[in-house]
């Protein structure tokens, strides 16, 4: 048989493509054809945050842990998260002593002594992720928002820095970022739970007095939180829409 | 007709004016504002992918496990069992995508006592110790294995 230069490759050329389709069949099958995984999909959540007072040490590890996973500047004035060291004396809720030095960064060094007739407790503070939110209804540009999932974003590239926002949370959750002057907050680290992750309060929290929780997902464990605690979120009269529920909310907290 | 075009000059300069305006409006209002700017709602719908592009540095529990799922079986049964592994361990995101990059050493005694130093706020049935009261300020680990504190450290 003579096979002549143009046979040649056009034999050649049909052997090397189903050989190479072949490769590609047996190789997604073996690898077990790892499927896309499933898109996030924003509509089918409603965020929240839960957090157990009766649980929280005041260890700091969320304030650390929040400034390491986010990169928000190190000094005092600048937090996306911060815990309350609260001191009330018996009856009087409208004058606690409250401090936070360096916003529980650096944990709390005793100033208390035990049994000096106040109750002494801490209390972990982070943007409260408002469906009626304050803050965005005061925003011109529309930089800040309600997402789909109901997490209150910023969108930096938006941001004029005009900090109408940061005077009308009623929480004190939002920061000029000294860096870019364009505002910056807690965003429920939007980038770890839209992966399945925990946001890194809650990750790095030792005894569980922080919970994500999705409320449009029934079986999320933050249902059995709501349904066995009595909960309460600050500021009610604000009429925020507040998703950031406080088991054992003294009082006294503002 | 003609005679409204004729005495009313005046009239359509001002309407040609607005008109010119209200196009100067629109094609700026095209160029300047976002194509996905309220798809959702009053914001640039790109800002959410925005927000979800950062590389998270604390790696999560389950992606420990997959290499140190023995770690899990010490935990069992601890009170320690459900503390996740970075709340002592640190942000190790980088470790867990790049073993050979190290985790720092721990030093047992500062990092127990973050959470188990006595403080006055801190619940009473929360576990507490003052280290020299307790220990002379020994090493923690001397004592107590720290993912399962309640067995007696082996060495």
């Amino acid at each position: 048989m003579t096979l002549d230069r143009r046979a040649l490759f056009g034999t050649a050329g049909k052997y090397l493509i189903v050989t190479a389709a072949t490769a590609t069949v047996i190789e997604t099958f073996l690898s077990g054809a790892t499927p896309e995984p499933a898109a996030y999909a924003a509509a089918d959540h409603w965020w929240a945050m839960a957090l157990d007072i009766e649980k929280c040490i005041g260890c700091g590890n969320c304030v650390r842990a929040c400034k390491t996973e986010n990169n928000v500047p190190l000094e005092a004035e600048f937090f996306r998260t911060w815990v309350e060291r609260y001191h009330v004396r018996g009856e009087d809720l409208e004058h606690p002593d409250v401090d936070a030095p360096n916003g529980g960064y650096d944990g709390f060094p005793e100033k208390y002594a035990a049994g000096d007739g106040a109750r002494v407790f801490f209390v972990p503070k982070l943007c409260n992720h408002c469906a009626h939110s304050p803050c965005v209804q005061v925003c011109p540009v529309g930089a800040t928002f309600v997402s789909p999932d109901g997490v209150v974003l910023v969108d930096k590239s938006y941001c004029l820095g005009c900090r109408y926002c940061v005077q009308a949370c009623p929480y004190g959750c939002r920061y000029i970022d000294p860096r870019t002057n364009t505002v910056d907050k807690c965003n429920l680290c939007y980038h770890r739970i839209t992966k399945g992750l925990l946001p890194a309060c809650v990750e790095s929290c030792p005894t569980g007095a922080r919970m994500l929780g999705d409320l449009k997902n029934p079986k999320d464990p933050i249902h059995q939180f709501l349904r066995d605690h009595k909960v309460q979120v600050l500021k009610p009269q604000m009429a925020t829409g507040s998703k950031a529920f406080y088991n054992g909310l003294d009082g006294s907290v503002r | 007709m003609k005679q409204l075009l004729r005495d009313g000059g005046h009239l359509i300069r001002v309407a040609a004016l607005f008109a010119a305006g209200v196009l100067a409006f629109f094609v700026m209002r095209g160029l300047l504002v976002p194509a996905d700017f309220g798809r959702y709602g009053h914001y640039r719908a790109g800002a959410l992918e925005d927000n979800r592009k950062r590389a998270a540095v604390f790696a999560g529990k389950p992606a420990c496990l997959d290499c140190h799922g023995d770690v899990a079986d010490l935990q069992k049964g601890s009170k320690h069992a459900a503390v996740r592994c970075e709340a002592c361990h640190g942000a190790l995101a980088r470790h867990a995508d790049d073993p050979s990059v190290k985790p720092a050493r721990l030093g047992a005694a500062r990092l127990c006592l973050t959470c188990h130093r006595a403080t006055a706020g801190r619940p009473a049935k929360f576990p507490q110790v003052d280290p020299e009261a307790h220990s002379g300020g020994a090493d923690c680990a001397s004592c107590h294995r720290p993912h399962h504190p309640e067995q007696e450290s082996k060495s």
